[in-house]
């Protein structure tokens, strides 16, 4: 961080000026040729070169100025790089100040108001400044004209400061004057004293004017040196160095061209000084000979050219390695890790050196904020390389001194999985990262693993902590189970859960009560390292444990009064006060074809002998690409917001853009190498309800029933004129004399997915890897929605349909896709009888584990509904006579039924 | 405007100012989840006047000032009877740019008067019923559905979904109206954008200064720490912050929603450290849970609110989201007889912002 995020006194500041047209060819160039990139990098150079405040002028007669102005601040305004600095806003005319005044969210600075128009213009603009909330920047300058000498700026300085500070009671630490540097070394004699009064007038105005500043635009006064930038370098680096001694606060300058007085060559510094302090008649004449000489030895090359940003490189080893931990950068990593090899006695010193130092620094600014998970992660694989390159001399040491040395020891063991029946694991992935890099040694049985192996393993490693993770809500029940089976064990270490449908309530409710050496609940990686290591502490694990437990208690209580706080109604009732529609007028589309397609991003060949209309239809990757929603992408990095706004979120904006990009470039690949392969099926069946049930019918003359899909129905009590919805609602009923039509999909774009990731993990970069994971996952739910909108195309309706695919990807066409497994129809169990409908497995490749997730994990599946006021609902607590009556429906027990829908539950089953 | 522009009292200006000297002042707490309470419908919120309006008014809160005036009025005398010393007026989206959702731009001068009514009329009724004590009304400015720092489509960074000028003139036409109904504050709050604050505060100078200097009330700011990073939406830093709107001289600032209280303690500590002015907060109750509910107990929010006052960080307390009449009660209670802040004597500097401040001293 420079100084200029320090609220503390800043002895100088330095106002950048390369963002002003009058100042910068280059940034006039690129503004004139609408290269506003290039605009962007320059103002960034500028805050990074140190600048404390960016000067911003757009002055140029060819150019609007109010709209260039406004357009540029709000560029900027999305770039927290660049915008965490105060900006000046400069130009000549007032309208475009008062533009860029109302882009300012910060309390920046006007450059510039004088009395040149007469003092009623000049105290109507100070009081506008004012209300806007900006500081002044005042020119000596009156209705006669600019102050060159000492006495000229002094006195109109002073009648500003009255009028400002009296009659329109403007704070004098608000004012600004800006005396006029002027030109000196021009060959006209009265320039000569220029400097030397401005220094004068600055130290005076200091002296009568309180609480005012001082500031230049300090390039102009080498203006007769243009083309020879040794010498204006060196002209202003003294001219500062006097300047500043005089009173001057802040210049206007090169952030990126200032040298140091001391380092000026004394023969050159002579010269300068000649001129700037007016110290003999023949200074200019020397200095322009010595300038000469100079140019003609360096060939008029300049030497302040700005290198790229490299300078870390010169640092010593271990700030490199720091460094490059802390920004992510792996470019170097071996290398440097072969230098520290070279200097340390052991490589292991290294890692709990150097190493871990750097990621001590990455795990305290993630804990405060002000790190993103992208970045952490990234700085885990420079880790993991630096790591992986020195174990094999590890290995080699360990060979050599049997006897000697111990092995690095982590900080303890975590053991991690994500349960049987469940294959969801990119949190999981993205935790055991941010625990490794904590320097835990992690142990991940990776997905769908029984509860014997968990303990077993747990036992074998003697791990320290055993984490689970799941995704979907029968993984709930798997977690209690392994707790039960930690307690028949006789198991002491803590357990911690974690995953997207798990919560402090249920962890509170339904797990920790039956294992009672401690289970805690984990709400994303960002928690993971402060639980952790309090469970880890002995100091510090009984309070955090004695915390834990009574906040558990208090959500058990929390959760028996909400639980007796509203009863549901019966079911009878509930159904009773379903939606109703007159289905004689209501829209029921005739789908194109009846029974299923597939599609496929795979080559048709295939069989010679399948009749055509059997062979998938093709897709690609690139239109599926088309249907992202972004915005869960973003989630499963923990960067909240909502894509697009998230690129330019004022927190999280800089490493959710390059989260994105990073993310862009691994789906070209992915797209272009055809990494994944996507398949789809989709299917419509002639459908009619009947209570809370479908019936799926062979063809339209309901010939021959086959199958149903079972739904339930909302039981909580609602307000007068709502209803209680279930899915059937939206199919005709049988008895309504009309046929509908009921849809069903599954699709994937798995295929691939895991071993994309497992060649990222193979080379240490489990950044790439959970990327190509979260990708895979995207891409299953795009291609989910595109295939909406083919079967909304087939429907016919959704020809007309005319959204934009924001639109689309909002859901705001006509016509639902609820998955089982999902609030509108949380019964998992539906999943078996879609696949077999759809012989989906065959089609797709996707199968079902026993708690019916579906392998690989990127597949989506679904019914389609197409009545025009199906929406999405919940169908949250259920009573016991529903589940009696879904039981009797599906033909299973009441106690399986429970435990499907264990979560949804309202009453404690027997 | 209005011919007849009322204008505070001398008398209930200078109350409103002893009041704050004296003592740690408590306002009131959430409006939205109190009104939840009442499980109003549809019905209840077109009542006859809107019964055929062409959009949906339901969770159009402020226009239950117009066509529920009788809950609006409980609701705050029930802050009263809590303890409150002043509740905010029903209009935190009571300005044209947030009624277009509802395509009810035309009333907004009314859902302002109608809110001030309730407020004024709930405030007599208290202090009625006893003599001596006094009770006062602020005028609740909320931050807008758009905002001028930021751009709703990334791939136009530079677009924004409203310009300054209609900003200004939709807070305008706020203020003007809450002035006339007889606030005796104006509080700007749970800012998101500074810059939109900013407009809020250029668009009340530029009333105070038409109406003249007597027209004049204080102005009260609260600003919104959205996240453990310490920044509004914005990007600010608490410091960056306060830096952009000491220009309007606040008559207070603080910090209100998003965070619990806990959460909020560093920043508010940073606040009263460097405010120049009167520092509040009024939290939510807690974070969000599971279930969307909050789970802060009345006991809760008192501990911290009053940790903060017996730190001599605050002038004035109160709650936002889920925060009841109990929660205000407790609060209350708790900051009973605490001293509040003195105001801190800062030194004249310029200080400038971006996201982050800059002092130049």
């Amino acid at each position: 961080m420079s100084n200029s995020s320090s609220s503390a006194a800043s002895a100088f500041l330095v106002i950048g000026e390369r963002t002003n047209i009058t100042g910068s060819p280059k940034f006039a160039k690129a503004l004139k040729a609408g290269d506003w990139d290039a605009c962007l990098a320059i103002a960034r150079q500028q805050v990074e070169s140190g600048a404390n405040v960016i000067d911003i002028n757009v002055d140029e007669g060819l150019i609007d100025g109010e709209a260039t102005m406004v357009k540029f601040l709000n560029l900027i305004a999305a770039e927290p790089e660049i915008c965490r600095v105060p900006v000046m806003i400069d130009s000549s005319k007032w309208t475009v100040l008062e533009k860029g005044l109302q882009c300012l969210q910060g309390k920046g600075i006007v450059n510039s108001i004088s009395l040149k128009d007469g003092e009623t213009e000049f105290l109507r603009r100070a009081k506008l400044i004012r209300r806007y909330g900006a500081a002044a920047v005042v020119m000596a300058f009156d209705e006669q004209g600019q102050a060159a000498t000492r006495d000229e700026k002094v006195r109109i300085c002073t009648r500003a400061y009255n009028l400002l500070t009296q009659k329109i009671g403007f704070p004098p630490e608000d004012i600004i004057f800006d005396p006029n540097i002027l030109t000196v070394a021009t060959g006209i004699e009265e320039h000569n004293n220029y400097a030397v009064d401005f220094f004068e007038a600055a130290a005076i105005i200091k002296k009568t004017l309180p609480h005012a500043r001082i500031s230049g635009g300090v390039s102009n006064v080498s203006f007769s040196f243009r083309g020879n930038n040794p010498v204006r370098e060196a002209m202003h680096t003294a001219f500062l160095y006097h300047a500043i001694r005089a009173g001057l606060d802040m210049g206007i300058v090169n952030a990126g061209m200032l040298g140091v007085y001391q380092e000026i060559a004394p023969d050159l510094l002579e010269r300068v000084e000649d001129v700037l302090l007016n110290r003999r008649p023949d200074s200019t004449e020397r200095l322009v000979k010595f300038a000469d000489d100079l140019k003609a030895q360096q060939g008029g090359a300049s030497k302040t050219e700005i290198k790229e940003d490299l300078a870390w490189r010169n640092a010593p080893v271990e700030q490199r390695l720091s460094h490059a931990l802390v920004k992510g950068i792996d470019a170097f990593v071996e290398a440097d890790t072969e230098e520290a090899r070279q200097k340390y006695a052991r490589p292991l010193e290294i890692i709990e050196g150097p190493l871990m130092d750097g990621m001590r620094v990455v795990g305290d600014l993630f804990g405060a904020g002000k790190m993103f998970l992208p970045q952490v992660v990234k700085s885990a694989r420079v880790m993991k390389k630096s790591v992986a390159y020195l174990t094999p001399f590890m290995e080699e040491e360990k060979r050599k001194h049997i006897a000697g040395g111990g092995t690095a020891k982590p900080n303890g063991r975590v053991l991690m999985a994500t349960v049987k029946g469940d294959v969801h694991d990119i949190g999981k992935n993205i935790v055991g990262v941010v625990l490794a890099c904590n320097n835990y040694e992690v142990t991940d049985l990776g997905v769908m693993v029984p509860a014997e192996k968990i303990l077993a393993t747990a036992k074998e490693k003697q791990v320290d902590i055993i984490g689970l993770s799941g995704l979907i809500t029968p993984s709930l029940d798997e977690m209690v189970s392994v707790a039960k089976e930690m307690t028949r064990q006789g198991f002491t270490v803590p357990l911690l859960i974690g995953g997207a449908t798990t919560s402090p309530a249920h962890t509170a409710v339904k797990v920790a009560p039956e294992y009672a050496p401690g289970v805690v609940h984990v709400l994303d990686a960002s928690r993971v390292v402060n639980v952790v290591s309090a469970l880890l502490s002995a100091q510090k694990k009984p309070a955090f444990m004695a915390e834990t437990v009574a906040k558990q208690e208090r959500q058990r209580v929390e959760f028996g009064a909400r639980h007796n706080k509203r009863p549901l109604l019966s079911l009878a009732e509930a159904r009773a006060r379903k939606p109703v529609f007159d289905w004689a007028t209501v829209d029921i589309p005739r789908p194109e074809f009846l029974g299923t397609r597939a599609f496929s991003t795979e080559k048709t060949e295939g069989h010679e002998s399948a009749p055509i209309s059997h062979l998938p239809s093709p897709i690609s990757l690139n239109e599926i690409v088309d249907f992202i929603d972004w915005s869960p992408f973003f989630s499963a990095w923990e960067l909240h917001g909502r894509y697009p706004d998230i690129l330019t979120d004022a927190v999280v904006g800089v490493e959710a853009t390059k989260l994105f990009a990073d993310a862009q470039k691994l789906l070209a690949r992915i797209v272009a190498e055809k990494r994944y392969t996507a398949k789809a099926v989709i299917a419509f069946w002639p459908a009619n309800s009947v209570g809370d049930s479908i019936e799926l019918y062979a063809d339209e003359a309901r010939s021959r029933l086959i199958g149903h899909f079972h739904h339930l129905r909302q039981q909580l009590e609602k307000p007068a004129g709502q209803f209680n919805h279930c899915l059937a609602d939206y199919i005709a009923p049988r008895n309504s004399g009309r046929l509908d039509y009921v849809g069903g999909f599954a699709v994937t774009a798995g295929h691939g997915v895991e071993q994309l990731a497992a060649e990222f993990k193979a080379v240490h970069d489990d950044y790439s890897a959970i990327m190509a994971q979260a990708l895979g996952d995207r891409l299953a739910e795009a291609l989910a929605e595109l295939m909406h909108k083919r079967v909304r195309d087939f429907s016919g309706y959704g020809k007309a349909e005319n959204l934009a695919m924001k639109d689309i990807i909002r859901e705001k066409y006509r016509g639902i896709r609820p998955a089982p497994g999902y609030p509108a129809c949380p019964d998992h169990t539906e999943k078996p009888t879609l696949f077999a409908l759809l012989d989906a497995t065959a089609a797709t490749g996707i199968t079902l584990t026993e708690s019916c997730a579906m392998s690989p994990a990127s597949s989506v599946s679904g019914m389609y509904f197409n009545h025009p006021d199906s929406k999405y609902f919940a169908v949250g607590k259920l009573g016991k006579d529903q589940i009696e009556d879904y039981a009797a429906r599906k033909k299973m027990s009441l106690a399986e039924a429970e435990k499907w829908l264990g979560p949804y539950l309202d009453y404690n089953p027997a | 405007m209005n011919p007849t522009q009322p204008r505070p009292s001398a008398e209930a200006q200078d109350a409103f100012r002893r009041l704050f000297a004296s003592k740690i002042v408590v306002l009131d707490g959430a409006m939205g989840s109190m009104i939840q309470t009442y499980k109003l419908e549809e019905p209840d919120f077109r009542g006859t006047r809107f019964k055929s309006h062409s959009h949906n008014l339901q969770g159009n809160n402020d226009l239950l000032s117009l066509t529920r005036p009788d809950v609006i009025e409980k609701i705050h005398s029930d802050y009263f009877a809590a303890g409150a010393d002043m509740v905010e007026t029903n209009t935190f989206s009571s300005t044209s740019i947030a009624q277009a959702d509802y395509h009810l731009e035309p009333i907004v001068r009314e859902l302002n008067l109608a809110a001030v009514a309730c407020a004024r009329s709930a405030a007599q009724k208290a202090e009625a019923a006893s003599p001596g004590r006094r009770c006062f009304v602020a005028g609740a400015i909320g931050p807008l559905n758009r905002t001028l720092s930021m751009s709703p489509d990334v791939n136009r960074p530079d677009y924004r979904a409203v310009t300054w000028d209609q900003v200004v003139t939709a807070y305008t036409e706020q203020i003007e109206a809450l002035l006339d109904g007889g606030v005796d504050a104006l509080l700007v709050e749970t800012i998101f954008d500074t810059l939109n604050s900013k407009a809020a505060l250029f668009a009340i100078e530029q009333v105070f200064d038409a109406r003249g200097d007597d027209a004049r009330v204080p102005v009260m700011i609260s600003v919104t720490i959205t996240d453990a990073s310490g920044r509004t939406l914005s990007g600010q830093t608490i410091g960056a912050f306060y830096t952009s709107i000491a220009h309007a001289q606040p008559f207070s600032v603080g910090i209100n929603c998003a965070l619990g209280g806990a959460a909020m303690r560093p920043y508010v500590e940073e606040l009263s450290r460097i405010a120049g002015c009167y520092t509040t907060c009024y939290p939510n109750a807690g974070l969000p849970n599971a279930f969307g509910g909050y789970d802060e107990t009345p006991a809760d929010m008192a501990k911290v609110l009053d940790d903060f006052a017996a730190r001599g960080w605050l002038n004035m307390v109160g709650g936002c989201c889920g925060s009841t009449p109990a929660h205000i009660a407790a609060i209350a209670e708790a900051v009973k007889g605490r001293a509040p802040r003195m105001l801190p004597q800062a030194a004249r500097a310029l200080r400038l912002s971006g996201l982050e401040p800059l002092a130049v001293a």
